[in-house]
């Protein structure tokens, strides 16, 4: 890619390389000089761990797919190999069990952000899109992990959750039985999750690439949402942003390992260590906490939409909710022309801001919702109301609120440059 | 000569130069399409899965009142054999308002014996209903435990997020005590 004009390189070896495929010269360009924004605050540190957290997948993945069957007699058996027999195997399938729950919130936190500073909005809309299109890519990849030890939680996530696209009029039932090469979740069913579980993590990397790239164009977005205008607002990514983003990994991974290490187990469910057996659904199903938000707002269509007072019927409960829950991942795609208000930062935008955090609470209230049960009522009022009226909340979010407040909200004025806000908050 | 033809008459050569690549792209899209299908028909199910299709049930040792579970494709079937008060309250029933109306006489062979594939319609889970102690939901049939399906002694779905009636598999009564289903 950077081609033309190269500065050597003193080591004969690096240079050697370098003047056949310039890479040296690309990283220097990339990662060393690359000028950065000098006000970054912690935020700023989540899309490098969600990067750490991507390899340690990959890496944990690969080793224990040497040791994993995925048949459907076998798969439950192997992993408990894995888990009691397998030299340091108990570990590495802790290790990607409670990877994916700390990858999520990464991601989760990483989106937050982009939310938050506005990092979505022009000239970054393609960058956005990369990363929407990267969650969903995880939440397949993570869903279709969760079948492979063969569950009985596994298990019968997978059954609801394909069956959403048997919802789907006339061509559904034939779907389905696509998805499962056969009548029910059953072994070909396993086969081909496995298949794709371990391809797509490499799609993903690959995504990456392609969203880092956009980045190097636009360059990076930060805390203030004003671009910088020359040298005075930037410092180069190394040594500032490695060393900052080395700590807060470090901070993060320490997390990681004493959920790891100490309470492997927080983010499962009993049901998770039980063998599947297609002929008895647990009591009581939930899918993994990062879902349920989503699961919540797929419960949450309860009624038919039709012409009121007729038994006419367009979209019956099944596929309505089946629609709001991909509605509820697919509208983000969607936000930078929800939101073409020129201020990028909340900071600056009050009103923002508030619509904003409230939506982050209700996303929450979706996911306490999403883990009872479907019938539950707390404090006497029946949880499928809250889930309706958050779900009514998180897309009004974006197709009403977002967009009335792009065309009124007048915001607070913004600083003239990044370094003036720096220094002037260092004098205060 | 095409090409001094397209020289002399420049608007003519574009268009046939045009004509040539569109219709080379539309073989080419066309020729990628065939060749996928076999790679998504790949996913269907495979011959011996079809194979697997028919299963023979023996009824002797049902009781009156009582249920069981067995497997046609992978999937549970229940058998029930109903009481008389659950076959009068099926009957009764065939007039409520029903989200998915259906006569109990048209989902059963033999009004004692009620055949029903034992997945929900709404997102696939067993519901519960077939051993003494379950529960079988407010209207003497079966509970979906997953978001709430109420289902009657005929099958029929009566409250909850589930679209359609428990389905009814294709089956015969090979002899008066032994079905074939499938
Ligand atoms: C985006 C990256 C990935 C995510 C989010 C992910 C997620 C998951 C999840 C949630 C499970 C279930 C863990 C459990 O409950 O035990 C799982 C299992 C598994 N994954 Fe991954 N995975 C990723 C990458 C990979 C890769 C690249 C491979 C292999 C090359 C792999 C191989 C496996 C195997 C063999 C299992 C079954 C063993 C087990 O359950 O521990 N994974 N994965
Ligand atoms: S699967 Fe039975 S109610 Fe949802």
């Amino acid at each position: 890619m950077a081609s033309g004009k190269r500065e050597p390189f003193d080591n004969a070896f690096v240079e050697w390389v370098d003047s056949r495929l310039p890479i040296f010269t690309l990283m220097v360009k990339e990662y060393r000089a690359f000028p950065t924004p000098k006000n970054f605050n912690y935020f700023w540190n989540f899309g490098a761990i969600a990067m750490v957290m991507l390899v340690l997948m990959i890496v944990t993945g690969i080793v224990l797919a040497m040791h994993y069957t995925p048949h459907a007699t076998m798969a439950f058996n192997s992993v408990e190999r894995i888990m009691r027999d397998v030299n340091w195997g108990w570990m590495l399938r802790y290790m990607h069990m409670n990877g994916a729950s700390f990858f999520f919130i990464a991601v989760y936190i990483h989106i937050f952000r982009g939310m938050y500073y506005g990092s979505y909005k022009k000239p970054r809309e393609l960058l956005w899109i990369f990363g929407v299109l990267i969650f969903l890519l995880m939440m397949a990849t993570a869903f279709m992990g969760y079948t492979l030890p063969w569950s009985q939680m596994g298990g019968w996530a997978a059954t609801v959750i394909t069956n959403l696209f048997s919802a789907i009029p006339l061509v559904g039932e034939k779907l389905v039985a696509l998805l499962w090469g056969g009548f029910s979740v059953d072994n070909p069913t396993l086969n081909r999750f496995f298949s794709l579980h371990y391809l797509l993590p490499f799609v993903i990397l690959g995504v990456v690439v392609l969203h880092v790239w956009a980045l190097h164009v636009t360059g990076s977005n930060n805390p203030l949402g004003i671009e910088p205008n020359g040298p005075q607002d930037t410092v180069p990514f190394h040594p500032y942003y490695t060393a900052k983003d080395t700590f807060g990994l470090s901070v993060f991974l320490i997390l990681y390992v004493v959920v790891t290490f100490w309470f492997p187990n927080v983010f499962a469910h009993p049901d998770h260590f039980v063998q599947y057996d297609s002929m008895v659904t647990p009591p009581h199903i939930v899918p993994e906490w990062y879902f349920l938000p989503y699961y919540a707002i797929l419960r949450s269509i309860t009624f038919d939409i039709g012409i009121p007072f007729t038994d006419i019927v367009f979209i019956n409960a099944k596929f309505g909710g089946v629609i709001a829950m991909f509605g509820a991942v697919i509208v983000l795609f969607f936000l930078p022309w929800f939101d073409s208000h020129p201020v990028r930062s909340a900071r600056f935008r009050p009103w923002y801001k508030i619509a904003l955090l409230a939506l982050a609470l209700d996303f929450i209230l979706l996911g306490y919702v999403g883990m009872e049960t479907a019938d539950a009522v707390k404090f006497g009022i029946p949880l499928v109301y809250v889930g309706q009226i958050c779900t009514l909340y998180y897309f009004a979010f974006f197709v009403a609120i977002v967009p009335w407040l792009s065309k009124n909200e007048k915001a607070l004025p913004l600083p003239k440059s990044i370094n003036d806000a720096v220094l002037a908050a260092k004098g205060a | 000569m095409t090409s001094t033809a397209a020289n002399q008459n420049k608007d003519d050569g574009e268009t046939r130069r045009e004509f040539l690549f569109l219709s080379a792209g539309a073989m080419g899209a066309i020729g990628a399409g065939i060749l996928a299908w076999p790679f998504v028909d790949s996913l269907n199910p495979a011959a011996d899965t079809l194979a697997m299709a028919t299963t023979e049930v023996d009824l002797t040792p049902i009781q009156v009142g009582q249920a069981i579970t067995v497997v046609w494709r992978g999937k549970p079937v229940f058998i029930r054999r109903r009481t008389s008060e659950e076959i009068a309250k099926a009957e009764k029933d065939d007039n409520a308002d029903l989200r998915d109306p259906q006569k109990d006489s048209a989902r059963v062979k033999n009004p004692e014996w009620l055949v029903l594939v034992g997945v929900c319609t709404h997102l696939g889970c067993v519901p519960l209903g077939q051993k003494g102690n379950d529960p079988k939901g407010e209207y003497g049939g079966w509970f979906c435990p997953c978001h709430g399906s109420h289902y009657d002694s005929s099958g029929r779905i009566r409250r909850g997020p589930a679209p359609k009636n428990l389905a009814v598999p294709p089956y015969e009564f090979v002899s008066d005590t032994l079905i074939k289903i499938g």
